[in-house]
């Protein structure tokens, strides 16, 4: 099957700096792939390239496919197309959403900006609202922004993005700024409408459990590059890259409590201040030599794809 | 709302009255006195001046010809002239009227300018915005006598387009007169107007529901009317309100400057002459226009930014 | 007259990184006031004539090696006039900032750590005085003590007085709420060595910053109001004045009027400058 996303060898830098060292992704339709890093790793970065967010001084490589358009050339006309078939989900709904219109005229905006009936982009915007959980959604829609909690506000962010249908759902952490009750809740709504209508997801986050519960597929992002691609349940239990083992590692577990909050030793580094080699060796528990000078080649152990010199001994 | 506006109005009732009394004790205080002004240098015999006291109320106590004065305004009378004996509402509304459509015709040309400039220099960056942005940074130094300095002597000595001196006749020559003047006021305020609204349209612009907005696919044109003027145009708004309340007062410089009758030069000559129901009246349409003139941009606002209107209730 | 732009008091104390250079504009602002203050000071050095005192015989002389910027309309020296001027147009708005912080800022502090009622009346105070104009309270002022720059300076201090306290409680208020400032008061420190101390203190920037501000406007308000002849009196030196003299400017004779103009745009310009350096003010 043909990928509705592809991110081939990109590399984005912002003026001077690094950001993105050769990320390549693939996305199916209807698949969910989650990223997954710490910050400073560019995974919120590869999602904006996606979505060409990017500031002025930005300077890109490599190639990004949506479908069979060439996202990194598109301009105008085409650039706005291409945003409209992507629903983007900040992760701050309060700043994302212009706070002087009211709910309702933010949802039919889309509509009324293309001409489009708006009595009929309400109707569909009240029911996806339904759909996301929302009590009395006429009520909310005639309210601003500001009366709203940031839980119901993040439901209208998502619901304005639903409603249009889109191919492709990018979410940079869409429930981080929530609290933790009501992230679950919005989390398992937005994804259940997702599946129903067929769409891809590509969820930015920091939490591997989150992103494990949700996706399909999990791409673990570090200074820069993806160090191991895997589906979801292999990459929570057989996880191949030092750094992802890290990282699990690194997670409190539910049933016991400890005395201590493990991390990860070290802290990240962002692509700027990485070698040739792989990023992730000044931490790595397991570095060779060699680690530090070549850039290890993308293996395939298993169902995961991961790039370290010492896969086959750590498998 | 409705509590928002009243409580506004009693605000400014309180103001013009508490201005009025302060008024009342700097000319009550000052040295000299109204009849003496009247007499000159050859004062008449004890029972004339007895006699023109008491015609002109001087012989009350000074509280008690505030209040009289007070009852009087609150019917709608605002006095006679002590100086001219004309009502006063006739005495000042000739300079009232070059006062104002002054000032009208400046807050016009802020707002074009201001605002103009501003959005140029915000939608521009690069050599537009860096050039727009030195011109208004120096404009926000040029006080309004040393732009009708400028304005004097190439628009009217030099090349002689407009009048140095006065106003012409019928509508054409009255607003040809003030042309000069109006520019010569505007100078300066449009420059703040300007520096405003650039910086708050530039934190519009690269702010995060102008991304959403982008995302979306919004069009151009209303991204730029939807999410980045109509997000940006309060603060301007509070300051136009500002800049140009502030002109009713500062328009004498001008006036002077251009020998218009308006407010200010009145102002001068019967705060001289002590003629106390002029002055009064006049601060009256000074402060009251200042009041009135906040009070309409803080309406603004509230109809633009719906936080505003909670904060009011 | 013009009303003062105090708008950023907010922004103002947010910003709490210091800055650690003047920068090039920061630095030329610098050099035009130390300049201009040094021919203040050292006016009857600087000055190669006495500023009153004219040659009838020679007015309006052109530019030449004897005067530098030729002669007024009464033949009096263009430079020293400009050079003496900067005292008279110096000195005032000094006073009118001193004046103000003086009672400003205590009434800020007081506003802010005192809240409720306190606040109120005192704010209600400051917006009555606010809708005052300047210009109204010094025409009066002259009325009372005659014209003269004291008066207009007791005038435009009063007139300055509710933006500086605005500005000064607005950001008192934001230090106040700080942890630092609750935990010094929690442990018992009493409230006017706190604010002495601590507030006051870390306000410095911010005041510095906004008296630099204040203090141009007060030169182009002090300015005006020679230009009406109601400050500065028309035979002595002020930049005001000389900025006034219409008759040169019809009789097209300039240059006077011109430099004058320019030397209270190019201070002014400073001060916004060094202003907005000193209180870390971004320039977006």
């Amino acid at each position: 099957m043909t990928a509705l996303l592809q991110v081939d060898d990109l590399t984005l830098d912002l003026g001077d700096t690094p950001i993105l060292r050769g990320v390549s992704l693939a996305v199916r339709p209807g698949e969910a792939l989650g990223i997954v890093g710490e910050s400073g790793s560019g995974k919120s970065m590869t999602l904006r390239t996606v979505a060409r967010l990017l500031p002025d001084s930005a300077r890109t490589g490599g190639a990004v496919r949506v479908g069979d358009r060439d996202v990194l050339g598109l301009r105008g006309r085409e650039l706005r197309e291409h945003r409209r078939g992507l629903g983007m989900v900040f992760q701050d709904p309060r700043s994302a959403i212009n706070p002087v219109h009211t709910v309702g005229a933010f949802l039919v905006e889309r509509a009324r900006d293309a001409g489009q009936d708006t009595a009929a982009a309400r109707e569909q915007a009240l029911t996806v609202l339904r759909r996301m959980g929302m009590t009395d959604p006429e009520r909310r829609m005639r309210q601003h922004p500001f009366e709203l909690s940031g839980g119901l506000l993040q439901r209208v962010m998502i619901a304005s993005v639903l409603m249009e249908r889109p191919r492709l759902l990018l979410a940079d952490e869409p429930t981080t700024a929530l609290d933790v009750t009501t992230q679950a809740d919005v989390l398992a709504l937005t994804d259940e409408l997702r599946r129903e209508m067929g769409a891809a997801l590509v969820l930015v986050t920091h939490d591997l459990d989150l992103a494990s519960a949700v996706c399909d597929r999990i791409a673990v992002m570090y200074g820069g590059r993806v160090l191991e691609t895997a589906p979801a349940a292999t990459l929570r239990d057989d996880a191949v890259h030092p750094y992802t083992r890290a990282l699990l590692a690194s997670r409190p577990p539910l049933d016991q409590r400890l005395t201590e909050i493990p991390v990860a030793p070290g802290s990240p580094v962002p692509a700027a201040q990485t070698g040739p080699g792989c990023p992730f060796v000044d931490r790595c528990p397991v570095a060779l030599p060699i680690c530090g000078s070549a850039l290890p080649e993308e293996r395939l152990v298993g169902a995961s794809r991961v790039r370290c010199h010492r896969v086959e001994e750590v498998a | 709302m409705r509590r928002f506006l009243l409580r506004r109005l009693l605000g400014a009732v309180v103001t013009l009255l508490i201005a009025s009394i302060v008024v009342y004790l700097c000319v009550y205080l000052s040295p000299g006195s109204p009849e003496q002004v009247l007499f000159g240098s050859r004062p008449p015999s004890p029972e004339v001046q007895a006699q023109v006291r008491e015609y002109l109320g001087l012989d009350q106590s000074p509280v008690l010809r505030y209040l009289t004065w007070l009852g009087h305004v609150l019917s709608g009378d605002l006095g006679t002239s002590l100086i001219t004996q004309q009502p006063v509402s006739s005495r000042i509304a000739d300079p009232a009227l070059v006062t104002l459509s002054l000032v009208a015709y400046a807050a016009v040309l802020i707002v074009l300018l201001g605002v103009g400039s501003g959005l140029l220099a915000a939608l521009r960056p690069g050599p537009v915005d860096a050039g727009v942005t030195t011109l208004t940074s120096v404009a926000t130094a040029v006080p309004a006598f040393v732009a009708a300095g400028v304005l004097i002597s190439v628009f009217a000595v030099q090349l002689g387009w407009f009048p140095a001196y006065g106003q012409g006749d019928g509508v054409v020559g009255w607003w040809h007169g003030l042309t000069l003047p109006a520019v010569a006021l505007a100078i300066l305020a449009s420059g703040l107007v300007s520096r405003v609204t650039r910086a708050s349209a530039r934190q519009e612009l690269a702010s995060e529901h102008v991304e959403t907005a982008r995302m979306r696919g919004i069009s151009g044109g209303r991204l730029l009317r939807s999410h980045v003027l109509h997000n940006a145009a309060p603060s301007v708004v509070t300051v136009i309100g500002l800049q140009v309340a502030g002109l009713v007062a500062g328009a004498v410089v001008v006036e002077q400057a251009f020998g218009l009758n308006g407010l200010g030069g009145l102002l001068i000559s019967s705060v001289q002459q002590k003629d106390f129901p002029v002055v009064q009246a006049i601060a009256l349409v000074v402060v009251g226009a200042f009041v009135l003139l906040n009070l309409l941009a803080d309406l603004v606002v509230m109809a633009l930014d719906p936080r505003a209107r909670v904060v009011a209730r | 007259m013009t009303v003062l732009p105090f708008t950023a008091a907010r922004r103002l104390t947010r910003s709490r990184t210091r800055r650690t250079g003047l920068g090039v504009s920061g630095w030329a602002a610098v050099v035009v006031l130390v300049l201009v203050a040094a021919a203040a000071v050292l006016a009857p050095l600087i000055a190669p004539y006495d500023p009153n005192t004219g040659d009838l015989l020679h007015p309006y002389a052109t530019p030449s090696a004897d005067h530098w910027l030729g002669t007024d309309g009464t033949g009096r020296d263009v430079f020293s006039r400009l050079v003496y001027g900067a005292r008279t147009s110096l000195l005032g708005p000094a006073a009118v900032v001193l004046a103000a912080l003086l009672l400003g800022v205590p009434l800020a502090l007081v506003s802010a750590w005192r809240g409720g009622r306190t606040r109120i009346v005192l704010g209600s105070v400051l917006d009555v005085m606010f809708a005052i104009p300047g210009l109204l309270l010094a025409i009066l002022a002259v009325a009372m003590f005659g014209p003269g720059l004291g008066a207009a300076v007791i005038a435009l201090a009063i007139a300055y007085l509710p933006y500086v306290a605005r500005l000064a409680t607005t950001a008192a208020e934001g230090e106040r709420r700080l942890p630092y400032v609750q935990a010094l008061s929690v442990q018992g420190h009493g409230a006017l060595r706190v604010n002495v101390r601590h507030v006051l203190r870390n306000l410095s920037p911010v005041l510095v910053g906004q008296a630099s501000v204040a203090f141009a406007y007060a030169l182009i308000d002090l300015a005006s109001l020679s230009f009406l002849g109601l400050a500065v009196q028309a035979p002595q030196a002020d930049w005001g004045v000389l900025a006034s003299d219409k008759d040169a400017l019809l009789k097209g004779h300039p240059l006077g009027v011109a430099s004058a103009s320019v030397l209270i745009v190019v201070t002014v310009l400073s001060l916004f400058v060094l202003g907005s350096r000193v209180s870390g003010e971004d320039r977006r």
